[in-house]
Order: structure tokens, then C-alpha cells, then sequence
């Protein structure tokens, strides 16, 4: 059996991201972490959204769908009910995932899907320059909010344990180990993965910056005896941190959605054989006689 | 196995007195079983080897509100409600008061003594009361009185009350055989009151017997979509819950996982149509189906399946618009949308079947044609087509073919490692190799974005015509390709009036064209099956013959006639008759407008 490396995930097309941008290690971080999982590009999938981070499906060889804008998620649940032995990435920004498609967060977090969804969450809106997003502090200015944003930030963890996510974990961009490993543990995660990572833009945001995250971020690997299947301990902690924590942050074993389909096949519907069988054809048939 | 019984006709006034065709009609408040009424009484009348059409009216509650269920029996196929009516069952006064106008002179009222009914004083109609609800009591349950109601009726038509024992048996045997018996006996005995009342009156109603009893389907338009899809290798369907298309999702719920698949409802529409699409780019087979409203919110994903070259098949089952509109109601409004709905220009397929039987083939074509020409087909229905319940003959299963296209399932072999797979390669035809995830060496990008040969993001000038005249050359031979684009009903080559229409119409059309032939017209009838792209060759011969031309459309813009005029031209010879208040076209409607159409040509020569 042959090994991955992370070349095999490069395609060698150059990103159009602003020098600096934190997602540029989420790319390095996916791609790390397939190799590291030794995926084939070819069984790897990575549907994203619109906007700066949308275009990270371009620069990641393997198959990818580069959608529509917040829908990211819908389209990575239909290639995965098409094709189960796939592995699903769904990738995209805090307006793709928060703002558009928030319904669509929601309700794929409850139905459990064994896919992985990466939001590269910089607090702005990068690609049409700098307006608020739903992840904006209290207060913050931007070109659609010039007296400050009115309106309370999403809380994107404590959203999505609430919702019924069974893997639920933040990072930092900068800390590309904590973020590999996080991708890796997700993509492992049989069911629904969210991973929230702060990804600094380093044009439109002056205030969540590298140097403000450096100070304002506890890892939860260092809070002693902290255990991600404690429901109540990941809902306080978030709580004590204002959500401003790394890691996994809650993890819950249950059966995927794949699981728990009756009559679902085994195999991918994607190589099945379409001909309906005669004698069925018939029987359905006579149903309406 | 079924079994067949002929119905016997006891000739007791004469041939002459035989009914051919009859429109039966059972109404009362929705959730009092008028649906299981009118169920029992065609599933039988089906099998006895008549031809059936059962329309429902409706409203957009759950319990309570006038509903009714007009069913129409023949020896012929018909495929239009009636014009009028010849037996109305009525569980309440309103339905009286509502329906007795489609009355004709010899048709009666069969109504429950319990609501004291009340023949309104204009009726034309024979009132009868019958004790529905007190013989059915005395029998055990008042929920037996529609079993009452259908031996009264079989009274009046002089059905054999025997023939509905197998249906009865079928759908009672379930809670025992105690259950079945007491139905019967309900039936009979509301036969044998309504046959003391009726005397010697009721002779004009007897129905004739059927001349052909071999085994045919009756079913919804829906249903023959929703079979049509797992016949062509549906194997998933994302779909949100609207009227009227939910039965398809609804028979797909029961019946994929018989074959390894599966239903999900989804969020909204937005989720259903972009799921399907990602299924589809997976390899397998998937569509959503919807009505107006949810066709709105696709519009933006249909675009991203024309962009991507990524086959989708969406079902319209249009409803009366705008907004909420109309939901329980008959309109074709959504034609336009269908045709120029989405953003930008895409390659898209707009098919429009008129029967259950040829939606049925047609929804297997459309994933043909959407696998094959790699875009989206939208099949479009009406809520007539799609709940009007049927006779059509048996669906032949050595017609149906899956066709691919360029699909490539198994790996490749790459020259260099690292080259991207040209998923949109520049072809003849336009329509490019597509591979699917997992397939080695196949591996591209695929993006909403222009972009090039690889599917990488491209905006260069030169790229964009290329890519652009690829997908829009596409469809250039469809309307060549496409197995019967228009159904000709030409016999003659002098037309004083050709009539045009598309989905439901047809039914009401064809009994009017055939009521104007007997008034010595030359009249003739296409009914349009591929509406986008539109088959103009085809078309324009007919439209060059004809004197007139009269496009049939339950709209009020008249949508169909300005998609004809567009690519025919004709502008003045080609007039419309639009029908917007709910109902369908009755064949009245059609025959009066061309009838006056004529006559007012005549007065003006």
C-alpha cells in the first residue's frame, strides 16, 4: 500500500488570499492531515462556500465542488450520501457558514452526518471589503457598520453542542499543530465535525489580529482534568473563556446519520447498478391496478 | 394475484338508455373520508375496465372545508374533468348548495336524511335522501355510511354490488374479516334503499359496460413520476415538503430503501437542490421535486448545475402564483420562470409531459437528458397533471433505457501525476468526459466560477467565449433528438383553427377539438411535450397551415403563446384562451372560445 505526503495534496495553483491570511495554514493543515491519515487525493472530497476561504477547494488536490455561496454544507452532504466511502470536507468562511447559511449549519449538526466542516473565522467580511459578520464583536467598525456593530456575536461552539454536534473544536490558525491534529481528529470523528478556526484577516481586521488572539487564547489542553465528553464542563468552560478557547472542545460517540438510514446500502450509491429489477418493476405496478 | 370480474349489466330499459361516460361526484368537510369514498369507488370502476379521471378540490387545511372528489367514468379515455355532472353524493348541504349547478336535467342528488338536505329551488336535479349515516349505525359504526353512499350510487348505475368485494376485501381484511363483511353489507344495503326510492327513475344513469377489461394502472401524475425517477436509478431524494408535489417524495420514502436508497427532508428547498446537485457530482442518481415557491429559491443552484455542468433534475409542479397564491389550485404560470428563472445563461432542459403515462417516460428521459448533456431538466407539471388520478395503460419496462453519457466511473490513466483531469475539455459537441470523486487519475476542480478546461478559475476573455459557446452549443441538437417534441393531432391539411396547449390541458382540448369536428370545422391540436429548447421546426409547419391559432394556457399572461410568437412569429393569427381562477379547463371552455373565435372570422368576412 502506498504512503500520502503532503505533495500529493498540492496542485500548485497559487492562492489569491493577502499575504499573512490565516487560512493559507488551514489549507497546510488539510493537506497535512490527509497525508498524515493516508488518504488518497482521488477519495478525498472538499466542497466550499464563497468567499476568501471558498477558493480553498482550488488549492487542495483532490476532488472538489466550489458552490454556491452558503451552501457548502448541503452540497458535502449530498456527495457524501452519493458516495459513503468518500472522505467529506466542507470548507468556508464565518459569513458562508453564520450568516447565509446558518439554517444550514444547524440542521446539518443535528443530522449528523459523517462529514468534516472547517470555517476559517476571521470576524469579517474579506472578499467584498470589509463589511460586519455575524462573528463581529459588540461594537466594531466596518464599512457596513460605521457607528460600531449593534448587533451580539454568533457563539459558534456553544451553537453547535446545542445543536447536537458530535465533534465540536476550535483553533488557531497560527497553531498549525493544534490545527492538524484537530483536522485529523475530525475527520476520524464518525459523524459531524465542526472545526471553527480563528483565521486572522489581516486586511479588514485590525482588532482580532495574531497578537490579539496570542493573548486573549486559552488551549484547553491546558486546563487541568478538562474532558471533552463532559457536556456540562465544555459548556461552562466556553462560558468562563467567552468561547476564546483551542482544542476539541466536546466529543460525543453516536451513530452517524449513515448509520442510522434504514435500508441504506453498504455500498456507495454512486457505484450501484441502476436497473430496477423486473419483478419489482412489476410489483410496483400493480400497486396502481 | 388480482382477479377480474366483468361487470354484468342487467338491460332493463334498453341500449338506448346506456351511458358511455359519467361524472360521479362525492363532497363534503375535508377529513370526513370523501377521499376514501371516491378511492373505493374508481379503484373498482378501474378494474371493471373503465377509463377513469378523478380530480380533487381542495382547500389548504387539514380538517373541515368544503372538498371534493369529481370522478369520471368512461368506456373511452378521457382525460379532462367533465363538463357537467350526472351523480352528486352529498355528506352535507354545502355540498349541494356548491355543486348542483354542474347538475344536467337528469342527474340526481344523493344525500344523507341526516343533515335534513334541501334541494335548492333552481335544481334541475332529482333529490334523494338516504339515510347514510343511520343505516351505517345500525350496522355497527356511522363510519361505515360512505360504504352506504357507494351502494346507493351502485343502485343508480346499475353496478353490481359484488364487484366491489375484492377492493373492500383489500382494504379491511387488515382489521379482520369481521370489518369486510360489515362493508358489504353497508353497500348492500344502501343499494337496496336506494333502489326502493328510485322506482323506475334512475334508468338514464345505468352505465354501459366496458369493452375492454384488461389490466390497466390508475394513478396520479405524481405517482408516475415518482416511480418514473427509481425506474431511471433514483437512488436519493432531498426534498422539502410542499403542495402539490410532496407525494413523490412521499412514494419515495416508502420505496428506496427497497433498493438500497433513502429520502431526506431537508431544511428547505435551498438544501434540497444543492444536495441533490452534490449527490449527482458523487455518481448517483438524485432530484428534488417542488412547486413555484420552492423553484424561486433553487434558481440560484440550478444555475451552478448549468455552470458546473453537474446533471440535476428538479420537478415543477406548478400551482396557482404568486407567493402563496393559490396552493390547492390548478395554474400553469411557472412556464416562464422554468425557461428564464435563474441568472446568467445556462444549457437547461424544460420538459412538460401532458398524461400519467407519458410522465412517466418522461421523467426517465430527463435524467437521460441530464446525465447525457450534463445540465439541468426541469420537468414540468400542473397540479392537475400531477393529482388528477388517471387510467393509462401499464407502464412497459422494455421501453425504458438509462443512458449516461460521457460518464466515466472507472480509473484512468494519467500521462503526468499531477495534470488535472480536463473535465470541461473543449468538444465538438460541448459536452466534456465527466469523471466522478474516487475515480483515479479523473481528478479536477469544479467551480461556479468561469473557469478553464481543469475546472480552474479562469477570466480571461478568450476562455470565457470558449467555455461560454461550449455549454450553450450543448443543446443545439435536442430538439432533433428528443423523442416526440409536440403531439400532433393533424388529420386534415386545411386547419380554419389549430389549438395549442401543454401539461393538463390536453384532455379538455382533445374533446373539444372533437366537438368542432363535429360541427364540420377543420380543427386540429398540438400539445407541446419539450418546451425548452423549443422544437420551432417542428411546430412552425402546422402554425404556416393553419387560419388560426389558439393556445389553451391556465395562466394570464398567456406564456405559451408568447414563447410560440417569439420563435414562430405568426404574432397575429395567434390568440389565446387563459384560465386563471383555480379550476382546469373544462371542455366547454375550449370548444366555446374556438366556436367564437370562428364565428367571429366568418362575421367579419
Amino acid at each position: 500500500m502506498s504512503t500520502s505526503t503532503i505533495k500529493d495534496f498540492r496542485n500548485g495553483v497559487k492562492p489569491n488570499w493577502c499575504p499573512g491570511c490565516g487560512d493559507f495554514s488551514v489549507q497546510a493543515a488539510i493537506q497535512r492531515g490527509a497525508a498524515n491519515l493516508n488518504l488518497s487525493p482521488e477519495d478525498l472530497a472538499v466542497i466550499s462556500g464563497i468567499g476568501c476561504s471558498g477558493r480553498i477547494s482550488g488549492y487542495i488536490r483532490s476532488y472538489g465542488l466550489h458552490g454556491i455561496h452558503g451552501r457548502a454544507l448541503p452540497i458535502a452532504q449530498g456527495v457524501k450520501m452519493g458516495n459513503r466511502d468518500l472522505t467529506v470536507v466542507a470548507a468556508g468562511g464565518d459569513g458562508d457558514g453564520f450568516a447565509i447559511g446558518i439554517g444550514h449549519t444547524i440542521h446539518a449538526m443535528r443530522r449528523n452526518m459523517d462529514i468534516t466542516y472547517i470555517v476559517m473565522d476571521n470576524q469579517i467580511y474579506g472578499l467584498t471589503k470589509g463589511q460586519t459578520s455575524p462573528r463581529s464583536e459588540d461594537g466594531f467598525i466596518t464599512s457596513s457598520t460605521p457607528e460600531g456593530s449593534i448587533e451580539k456575536a454568533l457563539s459558534p461552539m456553544e451553537m453547535a453542542i446545542t445543536s447536537g454536534a458530535s465533534f465540536v473544536a476550535q483553533c488557531f490558525s497560527a497553531d498549525i499543530k493544534e490545527l492538524t491534529a484537530t483536522i485529523e481528529a475530525g475527520i476520524q470523528h464518525k459523524g459531524f465535525s465542526i472545526i471553527n478556526v480563528y483565521s486572522p484577516c489581516v486586511t479588514y481586521n485590525k482588532v482580532n489580529t495574531y497578537d490579539w488572539f496570542k493573548e486573549n487564547l486559552t488551549k484547553l489542553s491546558d486546563i487541568d482534568g478538562y474532558d471533552a465528553s463532559n457536556h456540562e464542563m465544555a459548556m461552562n468552560t466556553l462560558m468562563k473563556h467567552n468561547s476564546l478557547v483551542t482544542g476539541i472542545v466536546y466529543q460525543e460517540e453516536k451513530p452517524s446519520y449513515q448509520e442510522l438510514v434504514k435500508g441504506y446500502a453498504e455500498q456507495p450509491l454512486a457505484h450501484m447498478n441502476l436497473d430496477l429489477q423486473p419483478e419489482l418493476f412489476r410489483e410496483l405496478v400493480n400497486e396502481f391496478i | 394475484m388480482l382477479t377480474y370480474m366483468i361487470l354484468t349489466v342487467t338491460v332493463l330499459k334498453g341500449a338506448d338508455f346506456m351511458k358511455t361516460d359519467l361524472s360521479w361526484k362525492v363532497g363534503g368537510q375535508q377529513g370526513e373520508g370523501i377521499e376514501s369514498t371516491g378511492e373505493i369507488f374508481s379503484k373498482t370502476l378501474n378494474r371493471l375496465g373503465f377509463y377513469l379521471y378523478g380530480y380533487r378540490h381542495f382547500s389548504s387545511r387539514i380538517k373541515g372545508g368544503h372538498t371534493n372528489n369529481k370522478i369520471r367514468v368512461s368506456t373511452e379515455k378521457v382525460q379532462a374533468v367533465a363538463d357537467n355532472l350526472d351523480i352528486l353524493l352529498a355528506f352535507d348541504q354545502e355540498t349541494i348548495d356548491l355543486n348542483y349547478h354542474e347538475l344536467h336535467e337528469k342527474g340526481v342528488i344523493i344525500a344523507d336524511t341526516k343533515f335534513k338536505p334541501v334541494k335548492p329551488e333552481d335544481s334541475k336535479a332529482e333529490l334523494y335522501p338516504v339515510p347514510f349515516t343511520d343505516i351505517a349505525s345500525d350496522l355497527g359504526t356511522s363510519l361505515m355510511k360512505n360504504m352506504v353512499a357507494i351502494g346507493a350510487t351502485c343502485a343508480v348505475m346499475n353496478l353490481e354490488v359484488e364487484d366491489f368485494s375484492v377492493v373492500i376485501e383489500e382494504i379491511f381484511n387488515r382489521k379482520g374479516g369481521d370489518m369486510v363483511q360489515k362493508n358489504m353489507k353497508a353497500i348492500q344495503e344502501g343499494y337496496m334503499y336506494m333502489q326502493k326510492s328510485l322506482g323506475e327513475k334512475a334508468s338514464t344513469l345505468y352505465l354501459a359496460k366496458a369493452e375492454n377489461t384488461h389490466k390497466r394502472m390508475f394513478l396520479i401524475g405524481n405517482d408516475a413520476i415518482a416511480l418514473g425517477a427509481l425506474t431511471a436509478g433514483v437512488r436519493f431524494m432531498p426534498a422539502y415538503p410542499i403542495t402539490p408535489a410532496s407525494d413523490i417524495m412521499e412514494y419515495l420514502i416508502k420505496k428506496l430503501p427497497r433498493v438500497g436508497g433513502t429520502v431526506i427532508q431537508t431544511e428547505d428547498e435551498i438544501a434540497a437542490v444543492t444536495m441533490a446537485i452534490g449527490s449527482n457530482y458523487a455518481g448517483a442518481r438524485s432530484f428534488t421535486a417542488s412547486s413555484g415557491p420552492g423553484l424561486s429559491l433553487m434558481m440560484e443552484a440550478i444555475g451552478l448545475s448549468g455552470m458546473t455542468e453537474t446533471p440535476l433534475v428538479v420537478v415543477d409542479t406548478q400551482r396557482g402564483g404568486p407567493s402563496t397564491g393559490l396552493p390547492t389550485k390548478q395554474e400553469q404560470s411557472d412556464l416562464m420562470a422554468m425557461i428564464y428563472g435563474n441568472h446568467g445563461e445556462i444549457p437547461k432542459v424544460v420538459i412538460a409531459p401532458s398524461t400519467a403515462d407519458e410522465a412517466f417516460y418522461d421523467t426517465i428521459e430527463a435524467f437521460n437528458i441530464a446525465d447525457e448533456y450534463q445540465c439541468p431538466v426541469i420537468l414540468l407539471t400542473d397540479l392537475q397533471l400531477s393529482l388528477a388520478k388517471q387510467t393509462v395503460e401499464t407502464f412497459d419496462f422494455d421501453k425504458v433505457h438509462i443512458r449516461r453519457g460521457k460518464l466515466i466511473t472507472s480509473d484512468i490513466e494519467q500521462t503526468d501525476e499531477k495534470d488535472y483531469f480536463k473535465r470541461y475539455e473543449v468538444t465538438e459537441d460541448g459536452v466534456s468526459p465527466r469523471v466522478i470523486p474516487g475515480v483515479k487519475g479523473g481528478i479536477h476542480h469544479v467551480t461556479g466560477v468561469e473557469h478553464d478546461e481543469a475546472g480552474r478559475p479562469n477570466e480571461t476573455a478568450s476562455n470565457r467565449k470558449q467555455q461560454m459557446d461550449k455549454r450553450m452549443r450543448k443543446l443545439s441538437n435536442l430538439t432533433k433528438r428528443f423523442p416526440n417534441p409536440i403531439t400532433v393531432n393533424v388529420p386534415t391539411t386545411k386547419t380554419d383553427l389549430l389549438l395549442i396547449g401543454f401539461n393538463a390541458t390536453r384532455g379538455a382540448i382533445e374533446e373539444a377539438v372533437h366537438r368542432l369536428r363535429e360541427d364540420g370545422l377543420n380543427v386540429n391540436h398540438l400539445q407541446i411535450r419539450l418546451i425548452h429548447p423549443f422544437p420551432a421546426a417542428a411546430i412552425k409547419p402546422y402554425i404556416d397551415g393553419a387560419d388560426y391559432v389558439l393556445v389553451a394556457e391556465s395562466n394570464a399572461t398567456g406564456q405559451l403563446a408568447n414563447i410560440i410568437k417569439m420563435n414562430v412569429g405568426h404574432v397575429n393569427k395567434i390568440q389565446s384562451i387563459l384560465k386563471y381562477d383555480g379550476d382546469p379547463f373544462q371542455p366547454h371552455h375550449i370548444y366555446d372560445a374556438g366556436k367564437e373565435l370562428l364565428e367571429h372570422v366568418y362575421i367579419n368576412n
